[in-house]
């Protein structure tokens, strides 16, 4: 067989890194509708559920009956379960039903039934419902913090910058398990250095997490996993009733819990029953809300690549998405885990949480390189920070992040990073030296910072589990070294805790330490011009990009000082020899704008082109048209008064035509558009072939280099000059100029 | 806290006067001060169960009564020790008790810490674990 080129080219293309696989859906491999997911039923007898999706009460499973006697709302099921589910579906993107009404039915929908609902309905239609069944009314993010040398240092002055960039909630974790402690702190005090309210959590082993909690390290736990079948269930050591017990664990020490579920992890596990991904999940979400869990982390989480594998893989997680989100669940949208090779691919899936915005847009997106995220990647990182917050400006969408400056970053990694080294020492830890914090406050990653000593730090650390010290000593540490602020922010915290009104589902605090949750902030979405709208100080904030600078600055290196040899002397008359060229400028030529967007003086241009006539041994005449900066219009102006009836058409900003008289307007003998392209050899060029032009002769035209980059790089610049360039134009004849000028010849 | 049996939420705002913290300490007397000084203990910056109640109410009325019923048995929890509170967390994991130890749990809880929801909770999954065989293996 021949090779194509083009299949060779592709072949290496970042999307052909991906692995793509036909369904197996015997082996669980099938995102939705496997043909062993069963059909939605529900019986009742004596208000308790004896069939459930086809099985009897007799064989339920330990889900089956926490479903059926802890999440399914029965005075309501008969009703959700007799409702068509087109009907249902259709409710979801109806801007006339309020989210309540979608929410009273779906909490009557046995998994089968909900897996049904979203069998009617695509990408387009889920993303409208999810925006509409989105449980808190303002979108916001979560930031994942850590580095592969677990450097206290770093760890906080990353902490700090991700809270100032914007993100709600800050998830650590460990390489090594009994660094936890430490990291929880650093993480602790960085946010609440950055911005007081943060909510922090370190992700590790359940009950290691909750010793964490009961310290006051940490105010929210997040990867209390379920899963869709019995046998993964176990497998993962916890039945519904013990990840129910420890949800209560936690909140009864005030903090806030999500659970964590997801397609694809039942059939990573070897145990999916040939079940559909997503009908696995539709069962996690009932467990999730029976237990209590006021939240969860879906959207496939670590297995996303498994999805992302199966033909409507992205779909279906959207789809969980939804789900989680009807049943009343604060969802932390996934978009975490490294996804694709490919930017096109990664960017596309986003859009689906991104532009109906979820409660949490990515259940951790990577604050840091993705060498130093230690949950596996980051989809999106540290190094995609601007094109994310570009994003947010293109289409006016609230991602949960704001922009910041360089100085501004700096100044707060500083801080953080000199408060943990504070606490180090005020508790009698190994010291964090000034250079440490230095090289944190302006590093990357891991690879910028010095080593530590891990032995000495992970002992500390076990003293530091072990012992009494918590928040309160974190905080009396940083109030003497003066660090009044952070010490008042994790206080705040605790105080927080204590009034316990963000256990509530979906809560936040904003920047005014004040809680937003489905209590105080529900989504309001009913349609056009409801819910939440990116306006006011937000979208002004969004929109001020430090990138962003005013449009006089793209001109300033274009407007110098007037040219003082070229010279207005009187109105252009028409020429009558015919060894004579004109040289037609625009009205703001050597004047109000002095150099070519290619930065080319315009006296240089000039006796360039003049130069080039020369050498064919004609002459030039330049004048100056003032009724038009069209460079066409220009142009035959020129080719008018020009006695040969060749001219040459030269803006301001360096665009030139050769034009001959007689012919239309849009036609001409030679084009030159890309003036940023345009080199004084070329002006030169063209002055030489206008002159062959007018002796009569064929010359062949000069080649221009194309670069098709030139339009999006300058098109700001092209416009605001050709802007400056139409506001010199008037109602006036056109000038006859002199040039004080001889040429080299 | 309370107005008209109904609680106003956030709680932080709307019964700032009356949250106490688990040691009983007010929240209007938690400050940098008090801290400084060397004033507060861990238990003072503990939520308290009648707090948890109120907010078991609110989510309840809010129409998330899961949420409501597991911030009830969180109410209850408070009574629990640290140390003690985990080892039941691990006892409740699959194969790590027999039938009657889930029921002695259930027993501890209802009379040592006076949490019967939570003791009914464990008794239904002693019941689920001997069905399903999740118990330990004697």
């Amino acid at each position: 067989m021949a090779q194509s080129r083009r299949f060779a080219i592709l072949a290496q293309r970042d999307i052909n890194q991906e692995t793509f696989v036909e369904p197996w859906p015997k082996a669980g491999l099938v995102v939705t509708d496997s043909p062993y997911d069963p059909q939605p039923s529900l019986r009742m007898e004596g208000g308790r559920v004896v069939e459930m999706d086809g099985r009897q009460r007799a064989d339920f499973d330990m889900l089956d009956l926490f479903i059926a006697d802890h999440s399914l709302d029965l005075a309501v099921a008969e009703e959700a379960m007799a409702t068509p589910s087109q009907t249902i579906a259709r409710m979801l993107v109806d801007i006339n039903v309020p989210a309540a009404a979608v929410r009273r039915l779906a909490r009557g929908c046995t998994p089968a039934k909900l897996c049904d609902i979203i069998r009617h309905m695509n990408v387009l239609e889920m993303m409208v419902g999810l925006g509409k069944m989105r449980v808190r009314r303002t979108p916001a993010n979560q930031a994942h913090v850590t580095n592969w040398r677990e450097h206290p240092a770093l760890l906080a002055a990353d902490a700090a910058e991700a809270s100032l960039r914007g993100f709600a909630e800050v998830e650590t974790t460990v390489r090594v398990a009994r660094n936890a402690p430490f990291n929880a702190l650093a993480v602790l005090i960085g946010t609440q250095t950055g911005r007081g309210g943060v909510l922090t959590q370190c992700a590790v082993e359940e009950a290691l997490g909750l010793r964490l909690a009961m310290k006051g390290l940490t105010t929210y736990a997040e990867t209390l996993s379920v899963y869709g079948t019995e046998r993964t269930f176990v497998d993962g050591d916890d039945t519904p009733w013990s990840k129910a017990f420890l949800a209560s664990a936690y909140a009864s020490r005030g903090v806030k819990v999500r659970f964590t579920s997801g397609t694809g992890s039942e059939a990573l596990m070897g145990n999916a029953e040939g079940c559909s991904m997503l009908y696995l999940e539709a069962r996690c979400l009932q467990v999730v809300r029976g237990a209590g869990s006021q939240g969860v982390q879906n959207g496939s989480i670590s297995c996303i690549a498994l999805p992302e594998s199966l033909p409507g893989g992205v779909r279906a997680v959207l789809a969980e998405n939804l789900l989680a989100s009807m049943l009343g669940l604060e969802v932390a949208s996934g978009n975490d885990a490294l996804a694709s090779h490919s930017a096109i691919r990664k960017s596309a899936k986003l859009m689906l949480q991104f532009i109906p915005g979820t409660d949490f847009i990515f259940s951790g997106y990577s604050a840091v390189p993705k060498r130093d995220n230690l949950f596996g990647g980051g989809n999106f990182d540290a190094e995609d920070f601007d094109d994310y917050n570009v994003l947010q400006r293109d289409m006016q969408v609230d991602g949960g992040l704001r922009p910041i400056t360089e100085e501004e970053a700096l100044a707060i990694r500083r801080e953080a990073a000199r408060a943990i080294q504070a606490v180090y020492a005020e508790l009698g830890f190994p010291p964090i030296s000034d250079e440490e914090v230095e090289a944190a406050v302006i590093a990357h990653s891991s690879d910028d910072m010095p080593e530590r000593d891990l032995v000495a730090d992970l002992e500390a650390a076990d003293r530091f589990l072990a012992g009494e010290e918590g928040m309160l000593t974190v905080v009396q540490a940083l109030h003497r070294r003066g660090f009044t602020r952070t010490a008042q922010n994790i206080l705040e915290m605790g105080r927080q805790r204590v009034a316990g009104d963000y256990l509530q589902p979906s809560a936040i605090f904003d920047r005014h330490f004040r809680v937003l949750s489905a209590i105080n902030d529900p989504n309001d979405y009913t349609g056009p011009g409801t819910g939440y709208r990116v306006e006011g100080e937000r979208w002004q904030e969004i929109q001020a990009i430090p990138q962003a600078r005013p449009p006089q600055d793209f001109i300033k290196d274009q407007v110098g000082e007037p040219c003082k040899r070229l010279v207005e002397i009187g109105p252009a008359k028409p020429g009558t020899r015919p060894e004579e060229i004109i040289v037609a400028v625009g009205p703001a030529f050597g004047k109000e704008l002095t150099r070519t967007i290619g930065g080319l003086d315009h006296e240089a241009v000039l006796a360039a082109i003049l130069t080039g006539v020369a050498s064919e041994g004609l002459v030039a005449r330049i004048v100056k048209v003032k009724h038009s900066s069209d460079c066409a219009a220009i142009a035959t102006v020129g080719a008018e008064l020009s006695g040969s009836g060749i001219a040459i058409g030269l803006q301001s900003r360096g665009t030139a035509m050769i034009q001959k008289r007689g012919l239309a307007r849009l036609n001409n003998l030679e084009l030159f558009p890309q003036s940023p392209s345009l080199t004084l050899d070329t002006y030169r060029e063209m002055g030489r072939n206008a002159a062959r032009y007018a002796k009569g002769e064929k010359p062949k035209p000069v080649a221009v280099k194309i670069d098709n980059w030139a339009r999006l790089k300058l098109i700001v610049k092209t416009t605001l000059l050709h802007q400056r360039e139409t506001e010199q134009v008037r109602d006036e004849p056109p000038a006859e100029l002199f040039f004080d000028w001889e040429p080299d010849v | 806290m309370s107005q008209n049996g109904r609680y106003r939420y956030p709680l932080m705002d709307h019964a700032r006067e009356s949250l106490q913290a688990a040691s009983g300490r007010k929240l209007n007397d938690i400050d940098l001060e008090a801290a400084a000084a060397g004033e507060l203990n861990p238990a003072d910056l503990q939520v308290g169960a009648e707090t948890l109640r109120a907010q078991a109410a609110i989510a309840a009325e809010a129409g998330f009564p899961e949420l409501a019923a597991n911030l009830t048995r969180a109410a209850e929890l408070t009574a629990v020790p640290n140390e003690e509170l985990l080892r039941m967390y691990e006892r409740l994991r699959p194969g790590r008790s027999t039938y009657d130890e889930l029921l002695e749990m259930a027993h501890t809880l209802e009379e040592t810490y006076q949490a019967p929801v939570t003791a009914a909770f464990v008794r239904e999954a002693a019941h689920v674990y001997r069905l399903r065989g999740l118990l330990k293996r004697t």
